[in-house]
């Protein structure tokens, strides 16, 4: 404990409680009060509704949202697959080639999105491979941006596991894939699931790469937010972007939930 | 004078040993593979990282059913050559093998070995019995077979009620009795421990010595290669002991012969502790004695090395073999100043200067004990004390 005196305490909790309200409680609590905004034309918004969220449920809205679940979805698992993979293959390598690919597998994260975003619109605009315009692009372009996270979440997990338990697992007579199974995935369960969640969360509110590649039809809420905005809807942009941040925090809990059980073990 | 160390020349009087170990086999059969009895055999075997030695051209045998330690310093290479049988570290140079089968070339997961480390490493996300039956499911082992042999093993080690508790909820020694069960439930044909007891508090230290001790009486064909840097440990369990020192055997011996007549001068230190004084051998004595001369003082002491007349070497006299002299004897009696006294509760431990060298004795609580600054003369059995060669040898392991 750093602060011993309790009115020392007292005052620091009280700092970073308004330190939070103002960076945090703040922006959220403003874009909750326009979501149920009818008019906000003094301090306090008027004619409070649903409205917003009513049309968020239905039409362009509903699909939206489906549309992002699924695009985090399978990006955070195919980069959680890959990058667990990488992690795994990485670790019996030499100093020298593991920290080259090392640095190669971060480099996605030091892109800007939008450079992301324009360097697979160019790379696939043209045959052979033509995937401009269609739900793969989006898909790679998440895969791309998230896959670092992953790569590094599962890597620090690997790096503190206590090589003598793959080796006594060995010594017992379990092949590679069966210490693959039986003991190091369920070693490393709460920083795989802490990679999907990471993973998942930055997929839900990618938009940098995404405003560049999507495809009619494949729309992900942070654009459909991004049009209600630019076109001036902003209390249904607000209840979108309520949306959004309720069921990415949804599925995050879930997940930490399940983390904490396997952390627990 | 060095005298090569070889784990061969010091087999043939544990022959009667062994047979009496043979009868006992039988009885642990059903907690051992049949027929599966192996050794373990190093033959040339080196270790180098990057050009950096860690083992040098180990030879050594150990025969099926005993216990061999090896000993030593950190980076003695102990470990690696342990590490090397298991096959996580692949020897340079050399061959290994278990039984006939040479295993240098074959994976740790083939290799059929139990193994327990330091820091236990019993499977967090698992149960005592599903880490004792993690083996067996490894290898497809049927169910009935799992059902079995886990409470089995779990009983040898006393942890049958201990079976539904994850690691978390073990002490430590319980954690070390469950990774032993876990080790012995595939019925390995050699087992590996790694510094077993080393996290262990003293005490429960020696409650899991007795432990192991009771573990091979019970299972007396099993044959054990057993790590530590503890001598106790060694003492108490290992039939045989070798002592490692820079990648190098440089003793190998049955535990009782090495620790009373250690090859060399860092055997006897490592050993247990030992009083070592520079003398110069003088004429050989009937019933394997010879006469050493120490300042002005005559000695008799053993002399197994049989190192010649002449020669200079060093007198090894453990403290506890010292006794403080009573009466008018005249023979080995070393005179010297005290230094320092200290009651260790179960002992006194008496520091002297003895012509310039330091000389430690160990006895039972003195009534009186002497103070220091005063004179004392201690008297010693030559049959007790025994001539070390002053060289190390210079070629170890045999």
């Amino acid at each position: 404990m750093l602060v011993w005196s309790k009115a020392g305490r007292v005052l620091a909790w009280v700092t970073a409680a308004l330190l939070f309200a103002l960076i945090y409680g703040v922006p959220i609590g403003v874009i909750a009060l326009a979501s149920f905004s009818g008019q906000w034309n003094d301090v306090l918004p008027s004619h409070l509704t649903l409205a917003h969220y009513i049309n968020a449920m239905r039409g362009d809205s509903a699909e939206q949202t489906q549309v992002s679940i699924i695009t985090g979805f399978a990006a955070s698992a195919a980069a959680l697959i890959c990058g667990s993979w990488a992690a795994l293959a990485l670790r019996n390598l030499m100093r020298l080639p593991r920290r080259v690919l090392d640095v190669i597998f971060f480099v996605p994260s030091a892109v800007p999105s939008v450079s992301v975003g324009l360097a697979l619109l160019v790379a696939f605009s043209q045959p052979p491979v033509l995937l401009n315009g269609t739900r793969a692009i989006v898909l790679i372009a998440h895969f791309v941006l998230i896959s670092a996270f992953t790569y590094g979440n599962v890597a620090a997990g690997l790096a503190r596991l206590p090589p003598e338990y793959e080796q006594v697992a060995e010594s017992l007579g379990a092949r590679p894939f069966y210490r693959l199974r039986r003991v190091i995935l369920p070693l490393v369960a709460p920083y795989l699931i802490a990679a999907f969640s990471l993973s998942f969360a930055l997929s839900m509110g990618e938009l940098g790469a995404t405003v560049m590649i999507y495809p009619p039809g494949w729309v992900t809420l942070p654009v459909g937010i991004f049009s209600l905005s630019d076109r001036g809807a902003i209390f249904d942009a607000s209840a979108l972007t309520m949306i959004l941040a309720l069921s990415t925090l949804l599925v995050l809990v879930g997940l930490s939930r399940i983390s904490s059980r396997a952390a627990v073990r | 004078m060095a005298t090569p160390v070889s784990s061969q020349a010091l087999r043939a009087d544990d022959a009667s040993v062994s047979e009496a170990r043979s009868a006992f086999s039988a009885a642990a059969a059903p907690l051992l593979a049949g027929g599966r009895v192996r050794g373990i055999g190093f033959k040339d075997v080196t270790v180098a990282y990057g050009g950096l030695v860690v083992l040098a051209s180990l030879t050594l045998d150990v025969r099926p059913g005993e216990i061999v330690a090896l000993i030593g310093p950190s980076g003695s290479g102990k470990t690696t050559a342990l590490r090397a049988v298991a096959g996580f570290v692949r020897p340079t140079r050399g061959r290994i093998t278990i039984g006939d089968r040479d295993v240098t070339d074959v994976a740790p997961y083939a290799r059929n070995i139990g193994m327990v480390v330091q820091n236990y490493a019993l499977f967090p996300h698992m149960r005592a019995e599903e880490n004792v039956a993690f083996g067996l499911r490894a290898r497809g082992v049927s169910h009935a077979v799992v059902r079995e042999r886990v409470p089995e093993c779990l009983r040898l080690v006393g942890m049958e009620a201990y079976a539904k508790r994850f690691p978390r909820e073990l002490s430590g020694g319980q954690q070390q009795r469950v990774a032993i069960a876990r080790a012995l439930a595939i019925r390995p044909q050699v087992l590996l421990l790694d510094e077993p007891l080393s996290a262990l508090d003293a005490q429960i230290r020696r409650s899991m010595l007795d432990e192991l001790a009771k573990l091979h009486r019970d299972l007396p064909s099993l044959t054990v290669l057993y790590v530590t840097h503890d001598q106790t440990e060694a003492l108490t369990l290992a039939d045989h002991i070798g002592i490692m020192r820079d990648g190098k055997l440089v003793a190998f011996g049955a535990s009782r012969t090495l620790y009373r007549h250690p090859p060399n001068r860092f055997s006897a230190e490592f050993l247990g502790r030992a009083n070592l004084l520079p003398v110069t051998s003088l004429e050989p004595k009937a019933g394997g004695l010879a006469q050493v001369r120490f300042g002005e003082a005559v000695l008799a002491a053993t002399n197994p090395h049989g190192l010649p007349q002449g020669s200079q070497c060093l007198l090894c006299v453990r403290p506890h073999d010292l006794r403080l002299r009573e009466g008018e004897g005249t023979h080995n009696i070393l005179a010297g100043i005290v230094e320092s006294v200290q009651w260790q509760g179960d002992l006194h431990a008496i520091a002297l200067n003895v012509q310039g060298h330091k000389l430690r004795l160990t006895c039972a609580p003195l009534g009186a004990p002497p103070e220091a600054g005063t004179p004392l003369a201690l008297a010693f059995d030559p049959h007790d004390v025994t001539l070390v060669p002053e060289t190390p040898p210079e070629k170890p392991g045999g």
